[in-house]
Order: structure tokens, then C-alpha cells, then sequence
């Protein structure tokens, strides 16, 4: 795994282009690279193929051509399987909302990415997961919920419980989809303090979706799906599927 | 250890599905090993009538017909057997022991059977149990009656109780062998099986009873009584129609019932058959062959075991009926799971999200949810085993003393099993259709499921 290397970009995006039919494209950058360490706020219109670039990066969703690096890795040439293992190695993603299995105590749930990849529990060193779990969640501010079941848990709590969860182990890249999206104002800023000194404190580089422009100033950095995105309207292709 | 882990949390979660999910398998499962059970032991009980007997030998006719006449006390005999050509054959070198057995008479309702005192000490039945007395002895004298468990129960007799025996299958009435006074000396110990329903005497005791009787009966049906059951096609050489006995007996001697049948004809020195007991097993094929070839006198010797199990055969097509109806329901409760599991899938779509967000490859979701349907037909097989085994405790003494039918509670057998066995494959195969479902779903999905 060439992660390690200092200096490569944590994504690199060249001539990606990606369809779910073939002959749609619905996405197509012909380059973006984020260096390490950034903050990046990615917006864009809905339908703007946002959350297929996610799955892009995720290595969920495999690109029709051009080349998908994450921290040097080419998705490209990893067999599915293969990126499963890295994202659960050196990813951390939080959904929109409803992160949760849920039924599994706030515990097992921020433990998931360690139990189901040897690497990520490696990088815990020699701290417990019980030593972790505690780190991460107080650093969160849901140390005292670990116990709890998620249906006990407010909306702002369980997207904390999920940012625990993509943080913990230090994963080089954390992947956010519009996590503030579901939380009034007051939380929103609450939240992304504690995403961001987090982040700060794993030196992971954050890919921040969201359509809340009142969020730019904060990040490092800012792109444009929609200038980004060469297809001309991905939302003709894109929302054939979300219908 | 992850998976199994997240498969049992996934399954408490839902503990309701779940239960009803490992109830309906569970029953089916119960009602399949149920009946397998019961068969085992209908069979076994069945084929437990007569033990220890080599040979039943009859007047020439079918296999069955000396069977069902001497052993189950159904139909009539073919003819009868002269007590010379008994003698004659129990002092063949091949026999260790032979037994008279002469029928035909009924005390109301109940077959009386002329036998000797040997007959309760050579008789087997289930495993290898002697007939044994409840009270009182054996028969000695030509006026002592043995009666079997039911004869007593029914008719409320106690050793010391007077009786009296009709000609035919007839009761009191001016024809009957009137007023010879029988006692009961004797009654069995109750064995499940045609003995608990007959009356013995010894030979003198039947000859007595016939002695200046042969004049004609004259018959008239009480209107209230079912007419007689008769078996079709099985019609004795002498005509007379084939009447069951053992049929219920009437709770009052009077009005006196009074089933048709002519006279027959009972020679002083004529028995219905005889049970043979070979001093070697293997003796008795030859021996069968030997005695079917008589040339004085034409017999049929039938090897109960075999008789037995042709028979069976004959009326055992219900079991498939049975079975056919078990399978049915064991496929009902597997596709109530299919549907269950399938049902939640729509609602387990984020969660399997979330599962390849945190780097789960869709193998580990399709090991999760086949392991998760495993697990419910596991549960059920156990279950449903458990009450099977519940079920015959409670019920085994029940069942016993109401049907006379034993069912021995012992390990399961090869079929239930292969039974087991397929229930649960077919749970796992089942649990592949979801899974496999939720494999695509979760690789068009990605990340994001749609609403």
C-alpha cells in the first residue's frame, strides 16, 4: 500500500468518467486533486452527481474510465474486494442520517470499521478498543451514551456516534454526505467543531458535501461540482435512478 | 466472530419476526417429526401383535384371511382344521410347540376364542412380552372363562362372574347356548392388542357349548343395530357372510342384538388354526412349504411377520397421506421465513449502506443475512424437535391408555434427520434468495439507498 507515502494526494481524480448506463455519463472531472491535511467543502446542485462522486471515492462504485486515487492507491486496478478492505482501512464516511445499525449499542457501532478490518484495529496501536471507543467519544462528546441504544440517541447524537465511528483508528480520508443536514442551526456549528478538531487531531483530510453555503468560510477549500462536473446535465441521468 | 455476532443481535432485534419466524418452522418441523413418530409407533405396535409365533396355520385360503381371523379376530375363517391334522403336525420333528386356537362363538361382542393354557404362555406381543394375568389363573376346567382387558373393563367383570357364551356372534336369546354356566377365572393384563378384546376358553368348553346345537338359528335383526360389517371379497367357501366382531358391544344386554348368520358347523374334533412355534427359525419356511403342500389336508401356514407386513401394505398408503401433508407444511413455515426475511429487506437497505460504508464487502452482508435465516431454521428444527419430545411425555400415557397405541420415546432415526437435515439446507438455501437480493441491491445502492 503506497498510503504511507508522504507528498501524494489523498484523492486524485483524472479524466474520471463514470455512468450507471453505458453511454450516460453522469460524471466526468478531468482532474481534482485534494492534498492531505485538507478540509474540502463540495457543493453543488442536487442531481449534480455529488453523491456518485462519493461512491466514487468510497470505492464503492467503480469508474467507467480515467483513474480513482486515494492516497495512491489506483481504485482502478483494486479488485472489489480489495477496495472494501481499504475503505474499511483508511475511510471514515458519515451519512446524511440514520448511520446507525441499530441494533447495536452506540459502542459496537462507533467499533464497527475496527471489527471488520485487522489493519484498522492495528492502527489503534497498543490502546484497547475500550481505551479508543472512550477517546473518540469524549473527544465527540457522547462518552457517556456508549452504552445506550440507538433509539434513545437525538438526531445531533447519533451523527456524533457516527462521526466517532469514520474517526476512529485515524483513517487517513473522512467522507462526510451533507452530515449537518438534519440538525438545526446551533448543532450544526456544535458538530462541525467537534468534526473538525477531530479531524484536526487525526490529521485526516475531510471531503465535506453539503448545499449549506453558510458552512464555506469554514473549510480550507472549496469545489464546485457543477463547474467541475464536464456532463452537461448529469441530473437527467442521475435522477432516473433516484426515482 | 463478527458476523454471528451481528446475526444474533439482528435476530433479538426482531425478537417478535423472529419468534413467529422460529414458531411457524418450529410447528411445521413438530408436525413433520410428530409423524414420523406416530408412524414409527403404529407400525411398531402393529407389528407387535403377535411375537414369538412361527406359524399360523388355517384351512386353505389367502394369507390375510388366516391372519386377520385368528390373530385381529376380523372376518371368519376359511374353513376348519381337524384336531387329528394338529396332532398330527405337532409331533413333527420341526415343531418345539403348537397351540389350538378355535373361534368363532361371541359373548356379547367379544370374540370367545378355544384355545389351551398353553396359548397365554406362548403368545408374544410388542418386544417379547408373555400375556400375563391381572388376577385370578389360567383356565383348567371346561367351564372357566380367561377374559382379556377390555372384555373385563367393558362388560364389568370380575374373576367370579358368571357368564354366558352364545353360538355365533349373537347374544342371549332363546338360540344361545343357553344358560351353560362359564365363570371367569382369569383376567389379562392389558397388551394393546386383539387379546385385550377376547374371551378364552379351553376346547371342551366350545364343544360344550355346541353340544345338540346345531339346529338352525332363526335371525332377525334388531332395526336399531348397524348392520354387520362385512368384508367384501373375502366370502368363506361356506358362504356365510364374514362378520367383525370386536365391533362395540351393546352397554346393555337387552334389547338383546341379534346378528344374522347361519349356523355353522363345528365338528367335535374341527379347530380354526393353530399357532406354531419351530424348535429352529429357519425351520419355519420349510415347514410353511411342508404344511401348505398337506396332502391330507389343505392348509395355509403364514408367517406372521410377513403376513404382517403385507398387510401394512395394504393399509399403510395412508401414512404417505400423511407424510405428503407434513412436507406440505414444513414447505408453508419455510416460505413464511422466505417472506419475513424478504419483507425486511426493504427496511434493511440502509443498514446494508452502512455495512459497505464501514468497509463490509457485499459477501459479509450475504453471509450475514444466509446466516441469519440458518439460524431461524436451526432454532425451529430445534424447537420444533423439543416439542415433538415435549408432546409424546405428555402425552404418551394419555395416548396409550385411549388408542392402546405405544409411543416409545426414543432418539431420532435416520428419516427424522434426513427430515432435520432438509429443513435446515432448505432454511440456508432460502436465506440465499434475500441475500442474493440485497447483494445487488447494496451494489446499485452504494452508498446511498434510495428511499
Amino acid at each position: 500500500m503506497t498510503s504511507d507515502a508522504a507528498g501524494t494526494p489523498a484523492v486524485e481524480l483524472s479524466n474520471l468518467r463514470f455512468a450507471y448506463r453505458s453511454g450516460r455519463d453522469v460524471l466526468h472531472i478531468e482532474h481534482l486533486a485534494i492534498a492531505r491535511g485538507e478540509t474540502v467543502f463540495l457543493h453543488g446542485p442536487s442531481g449534480s452527481g455529488k453523491t456518485t462522486l462519493l461512491g466514487l471515492l468510497a470505492g464503492v462504485l467503480q469508474a467507467t474510465s480515467g483513474s480513482v486515487k486515494v492516497l495512491g492507491a489506483d481504485f482502478g486496478t483494486l479488485s472489489s474486494g480489495a477496495r472494501d478492505a481499504f475503505r474499511a482501512r483508511h475511510l471514515g464516511y458519515v451519512f446524511q442520517m440514520f448511520n446507525l445499525i441499530p441494533y447495536l449499542p452506540v459502542r459496537e457501532n462507533i467499533l464497527l470499521p475496527i471489527r471488520l478490518d485487522a489493519g484498522r484495529r492495528a492502527r489503534l496501536g497498543a490502546q484497547s478498543l475500550d481505551a479508543a471507543v472512550h477517546e473518540i467519544a469524549s473527544q465527540l462528546d457522547i462518552g457517556a451514551l456508549l452504552d445506550a441504544p440507538i433509539n434513545e440517541l437525538s438526531v445531533g447524537q447519533q451523527q456524533r456516534v457516527a462521526a466517532a465511528r469514520a474517526l476512529i483508528g485515524a483513517p487517513e480520508v473522512v467522507i462526510a454526505d451533507e452530515p449537518t443536514s438534519a440538525l438545526d442551526t446551533d448543532r450544526r456549528e456544535q458538530f462541525l467543531q467537534l468534526l473538525f478538531a477531530s479531524c484536526k487531531k487525526a490529521q485526516a483530510t475531510l471531503v465535506f458535501v453539503s448545499h449549506d453555503h453558510t458552512l464555506m468560510p469554514l473549510f480550507s477549500r472549496t469545489v464546485s461540482l457543477a463547474e467541475l462536473n464536464r456532463v452537461a446535465d448529469p441530473r437527467s441521468a442521475d435522477a432516473r435512478r433516484s426515482a | 466472530m463478527l458476523i454471528p455476532r451481528l446475526a444474533l443481535r439482528s435476530l433479538r432485534s426482531r425478537l417478535l419476526t423472529t419468534s413467529l419466524t422460529v414458531a411457524s418452522i418450529a410447528l411445521s418441523v413438530t408436525l413433520l417429526v410428530g409423524i414420523e413418530n406416530v408412524r414409527a409407533g403404529v407400525r411398531e405396535s402393529f407389528a407387535g401383535t403377535i411375537r414369538g409365533t412361527d406359524l399360523i396355520v388355517g384351512a386353505r385360503g389367502g394369507s390375510l384371511q388366516v391372519l386377520l381371523s385368528s390373530v385381529f379376530g376380523i372376518g371368519s375363517p376359511a374353513g376348519s382344521v381337524k384336531m387329528s391334522t394338529f396332532d398330527r403336525w405337532k409331533a413333527h420333528a420341526a415343531v418345539k410347540w403348537a397351540v389350538p386356537y378355535s373361534l368363532g362363538d361371541s359373548h356379547r361382542g367379544f370374540r370367545v376364542v378355544g384355545t389351551t393354557p398353553e396359548f397365554f404362555a406362548r403368545y408374544r406381543f410388542r418386544q417379547n412380552s408373555p400375556v400375563t394375568l391381572a388376577s385370578g389363573k389360567v383356565f383348567s376346567a371346561a367351564t372357566e372363562v380367561v377374559i382379556g382387558h377390555d372384555v373385563a373393563e367393558r362388560l364389568q367383570y370380575v374373576v367370579g362372574t358368571r357368564m354366558i357364551v352364545t353360538h355365533g356372534l349373537r347374544d342371549i336369546g332363546t338360540s344361545s347356548h343357553e344358560a351353560y354356566p362359564f365363570v371367569v377365572v382369569g383376567v389379562l393384563a392389558r397388551t394393546f392388542t386383539p387379546i385385550d378384546r377376547s374371551v378364552y376358553v379351553t376346547l371342551q368348553g366350545i364343544e360344550a357349548m355346541h353340544e345338540g346345537f346345531e339346529k338352525p338359528l332363526v335371525a332377525t335383526a334388531a332395526p336399531s343395530q348397524a348392520p354387520p360389517m362385512v368384508m367384501p371379497g373375502a366370502a368363506p367357501p361356506s358362504g356365510a357372510p364374514m362378520v367383525m366382531p370386536g365391533a362395540e358391544p351393546p352397554p346393555a344386554p337387552v334389547p338383546a342384538p341379534v346378528r344374522a348368520e347361519p349356523a355353522h358347523d363345528h365338528g367335535d374334533d374341527q379347530i380354526t388354526s393353530f399357532f406354531v412355534g419351530t424348535r429352529n427359525r429357519f425351520e419355519a419356511l420349510l415347514l410353511q412349504r411342508e404344511m401348505n403342500t398337506d396332502l391330507v389336508e389343505p392348509l395355509t401356514a403364514v408367517i406372521p411377520g410377513v403376513a404382517l407386513g403385507e398387510l401394512w401394505q395394504n393399509i399403510g398408503g395412508a401414512e404417505v397421506g400423511l407424510r405428503v401433508i407434513a412436507i406440505f407444511a414444513v414447505a408453508i413455515g419455510l416460505t413464511g421465513m422466505l417472506v419475513s426475511l424478504y419483507s425486511s429487506l426493504e427496511a434493511r437497505r440502509r443498514e446494508m449502506a452502512i455495512f459497505r460504508a464501514v468497509g463490509a464487502g457485499p459477501r459479509t452482508i450475504v453471509s450475514l443475512l444466509v446466516l441469519e435465516s440458518g439460524l431461524l431454521a436451526l432454532l425451529g428444527c430445534v424447537v420444533g424437535v423439543a416439542l415433538v419430545y415435549a408432546g409424546l411425555a405428555a402425552g404418551q400415557a394419555p395416548i396409550e391408555e385411549r388408542f392402546g397405541l405405544h409411543l416409545a420415546i426414543r432418539g431420532l432415526g435416520a428419516t427424522e434427520w434426513t427430515y432435520l437435515a432438509v429443513v435446515f439446507g432448505a432454511g440456508i438455501v432460502i436465506g440465499f434468495v434475500p441475500a442474493l437480493k440485497a447483494y445487488r441491491t447494496s451494489l446499485v445502492d452504494g452508498l446511498s439507498p434510495r428511499a
